[in-house]
């Protein structure tokens, strides 16, 4: 589970962009006059997307104040829900599925291909400060396990080789593409295997 | 009604009500932490469970609505084992240190761990520590013993109006925290100190000073404003140790202000025990005899038109009666004042300067229109109550000026006579309203009443409201909001003294007319001394001893049976809890000393005959003052001016908070606040 520690250094200011003011002002119509409280979740998250990942205390205040209800339940959402983070996370935040079908098939390799290229530990900064790591449960990508999450994109049939080449790539600022990393479109059956009782190469 | 069944009894309730509420009818005790009637129902504590006949699972009672028919069971083995599963859970995380808990003795937890206890711990796991919060300087934390039950954040946005409160985290690492640990900044906090059902909030004040057992308790009335709110005293020996709430529904709910709560030290500081006189400008002890002589003398050397008397804000009915006496009796003097500034006044109904529609009309109201005045600084509770109205009935709420943050929205207008004059003249759209609502209450504050229109806003808007009806025997619409205790209690004995409505005595005193002044507890006058005499008696070294010339030693209000009125008329009785320090003497009785050395003969014989003859005289005036009734608009000057509200320094208002070093913090606390600016 992530740490909810509140971050030391914060920024001073928080303010949406220009894009973001738009969508937010969107999210707010979806719901019936009066109860535009409701809003904070996917407010919280645009902060979070649009400010490297993390939620600083100036962007709950500035939420608070954007939907008119006291810091303090904006506070309390924010440390309530696992995914938002309060702590700087880099540029690129890592999550590495560790739950059963991924583990059967070596997301303990994945996590261990982070240990030695980001950092030791979980949420903790690599040396560069442009990404960090965690353990996380069920991203729902089971049939393409082991896999990982960096930022939006999933890094799906990896192995510790693989792992390392995508880390190398992030690590030094690029994009690696995202998908499948045997080759499989989505979560097609490989080796063109048609039906389940069609059990070669499978 | 619906018809149900309690462990087989039958019973017949109202609807709407809970199965908890109901067992309760039924006599049946049910434990519990979260529920609290006066807040919001959470269901999160468990302890209340209930077995229901066809439910398969224990229930919550708090949270569930009782309904026809049902067969509810609490006190079979089922129940038992449920309500002893969650006290487990609740133990498992509790620290074992009720020893040195403040809480130890009058703790909810301690006291149903007695029926619902296990005596041995399955748990074998470290215990969960918490870090201490800071809440400000008069609730200590101590939340590892926090069970979360959020009564204390139900309290703070529901009741207190300042949603500072809540909880972080979730599940085991879940913590009642203010936001950014940042002080509570309400003039209610202290009561989340009684909400807590265990020892994570306790009191900071009172913090290792006594244990509950060993206080005696007596039942008493506050003083710190004009609600008259219903308290009791502890006190340990000579000591006040602390002071709690007593429920009232129609006056202070289960609620007291921070002020009123923990002002109490100021009782212990800076008490005058022995009498002074002044010498070469510094106080020399004395003895009663040698003051009471020098008193004597100087009364009989000046004309009794040269002396006047000037009464206190803390100062009990009792004292104001026999201090009356002695000026009319033993000085022969009329010249009695206890207003400290030219707060209009007209006395010729009880109805021109009380609070008319009640505290509790606040809640039946549908238009509430304030008139310079801050309630939530001149009257915290009725503040509240003013919330409450809000939050139950969405009353519109509108001010003339703007006050700052009342923890309710309101509207606000210019600040200005003028907007009172459309308004009566009907140009206003508020003329309107008022002239629709049933029940609207006008609240007219001191602030307004001290200005130099208060004379003509008093007087038109009681002339519009009379002539729309709104003053009638069902609702009377006109309200006055005292600032302090004894303010209706000293207008009911007539301690005043004015043609007009001006304050006479105190214009005199300021030109410097008199040549012999009493202050009786008199302290927040602005006043330079020139070449008069000064007596002053009272409880506290404070302003008004600091320009004394004699001072006699009284006593404060928990040393001293007396009566208050509360600013809605409402007589109530303070009782004895302690005792004056030193040589002091309680008020009355100094006066009655007094006037034996001057006339040779005591007024009263004892206190029993004070009382009662203090109580006739109350009927007498009552009735005399329904005689006439006097409304020419065409007196009113009208003058377009700017209404300014008296900005009360809320922890600092009378002597005994001031001697108060937790309202000293409070006051810091506050100061600092304001500095930093609280928004950002």
């Amino acid at each position: 589970m992530s740490i909810k520690k509140i971050c030391k250094e914060q920024p001073e200011r928080f303010e949406f962009d220009v894009k973001n003011l738009e969508k937010a002002k969107k999210i707010i119509t979806n719901y019936p006059e009066g109860k535009q409280q409701s809003a904070v979740m996917a407010l919280l998250y645009l902060a979070q997307s649009q400010n490297e990942n993390w939620i600083p205390l100036a962007a709950m205040k500035y939420i608070g104040k954007f939907l008119n209800i006291p810091y303090i339940k904006v506070y309390e959402v924010a440390t309530f829900y696992t995914m938002y983070n309060l702590l700087p996370v880099g540029k690129n935040f890592i999550q590495v599925c560790t739950t059963t079908p991924c583990m059967i098939r070596g997301a303990q390799k994945i996590v261990d291909a982070c240990k030695e290229k980001i950092s030791n530990n979980e949420n903790e900064l690599s040396e560069n400060k442009n990404c960090s790591w965690v353990e996380v449960e069920c991203l729902g990508a089971c049939v393409n396990g082991p896999m990982m999450q960096i930022n939006n994109d999933y890094f799906e049939d990896l192995d510790k080789e693989k792992t390392l080449k995508i880390l190398d790539q992030i690590l030094k600022g690029g994009s690696p593409k995202p998908g499948s990393y045997r080759g499989r479109v989505n979560s097609e059956p490989e080796n063109n295997r048609k039906t389940l009782l069609d059990t070669r190469n499978a | 009604m619906l018809k149900l069944k309690v462990n087989n009894k039958d019973i017949e309730i109202e609807e709407g009500l809970t199965v908890l509420q109901a067992c309760e009818k039924a006599g049946v005790e049910i434990p519990r932490f979260c529920y609290h009637e006066k807040l919001s129902i959470a269901g999160n504590c468990r302890m209340c469970l209930v077995e229901i006949e066809k439910s398969p699972k224990p229930v919550a009672s708090c949270a569930m609505p009782a309904a026809e028919g049902m067969n509810i069971k609490t006190n079979t083995n089922f129940v038992e084992k449920s309500r002893k599963g969650v006290m487990e859970f609740l133990l498992a995380n509790h620290p074992l240190d009720c020893p040195v808990c403040d809480q130890g003795g009058e703790c909810d937890l301690q006291d149903q761990s007695l029926f619902y206890g296990v005596d041995k711990s399955r748990y074998k796991e470290n215990k969960r520590a918490v870090p201490e919060k800071n809440m400000g300087p008069l609730i200590k934390t101590q939340m590892t013993r926090c069970i979360h039950c959020t009564r204390c954040i139900r309290f703070a946005t529901e009741i207190a109006g300042v949603p500072e409160l809540g909880a972080i985290g979730r599940g085991e690492d879940m913590q009642i925290t203010t936001y950014l640990e940042k002080s509570m900044v309400s003039e209610l906090s202290a009561n989340v100190v009684d909400l807590c059902p265990v020892g994570a909030l306790t009191s900071k004040p009172y913090v290792f000073e006594a244990r509950p057992w060993e206080l005696k308790k007596t039942e008493s009335i506050d003083v710190m404003d004009a609600i008259g709110s219903n308290i009791r005293v502890d006190t340990y020996g000579w000591e006040v140790k602390r002071i709690l709430p007593r429920i009232n529904e129609d006056i202070n709910e289960e609620w007291i202000s921070d002020k009123t709560r923990h002002a109490c030290d100021g009782l212990l500081n800076q008490r005058l025990d022995t009498p002074f006189i002044k010498y070469n400008k510094k106080f020399d002890k004395a003895s009663w005899k040698e003051v009471n002589n020098i008193i004597k003398g100087k009364v009989q050397e000046t004309s009794s038109d040269k002396i006047c008397g000037l009464t206190g804000d803390l100062t009990n009915m009792e004292t104001l009666f026999i201090f009356k006496e002695f000026f009319n009796k033993c000085l022969n003097s009329k010249n009695l004042e206890s207003r400290n500034d030219h707060v209009y006044i007209n006395p010729e109904k009880r109805e021109n300067y009380l609070f008319n529609s009640n505290i509790n009309g606040i809640e039946e109201s549908d238009f509430i229109f304030i008139i310079g005045s801050n309630p939530r600084y001149e009257a915290t509770i009725l503040n509240a109550r003013i919330r409450k109205a809000y939050l139950n009935n969405k009353t519109k709420i509108v001010s003339l000026n703007n006050v700052g943050d009342l923890t309710y929205p309101y509207d606000f207008l210019k600040g200005k006579t003028e907007d009172i004059k459309e308004i009566i003249e009907d140009k206003h759209p508020l003329s309107n309203i008022i002239k629709e609502s049933k029940k609207p209450l006008i609240m007219l504050g001191q602030s307004v009443l001290a200005s130099n229109s208060g004379k003509y806003i008093f007087e038109s808007i009681k002339y519009f409201l009379k002539k729309n009806g709104k003053i009638n025997n069902e609702w009377n619409s006109l309200n006055i909001i005292s600032e302090n205790a004894s303010t209706v209690g000293s207008l009911d004995l007539g301690i005043f003294q004015t043609n007009d409505g001006s304050n006479e005595v105190l214009s005199n005193l300021e030109n410097h007319k008199y040549e012999l002044v009493f202050l009786l507890g008199r302290d927040n006058l602005g006043f330079k001394k020139k070449n008069e005499f000064i007596i002053y008696q009272g409880s506290h070294g404070d302003k008004g001893a600091e320009i004394a010339d004699i001072i006699l030693p009284g006593s404060a209000y928990t040393e001293q049976d007396g009566y208050f009125t509360n600013l809605e008329g409402k007589l109530q009785k303070a009782y004895k809890a302690s005792y004056p320090p030193g040589d002091a003497k309680e008020d009355w009785k100094i006066i009655n000393d007094l006037a034996e050395v001057i006339n040779n003969k005591k007024l009263f014989k004892n206190k029993e005959e004070l009382e009662s003859s203090l109580l006739n005289n109350l009927n007498l005036m009552c009735e005399k003052n329904i005689s006439k009734e006097s409304t020419d608009l065409k007196d009113l000057i009208f003058k377009n001016e700017e209404i300014k509200i008296n900005n009360i320094d809320y922890y600092y208002s009378n002597s005994i908070a001031r001697a108060s070093k937790t309202m000293f913090k409070c006051r810091n606390e506050k100061v600092k606040l304001e500095a930093t600016g609280t928004e950002d």
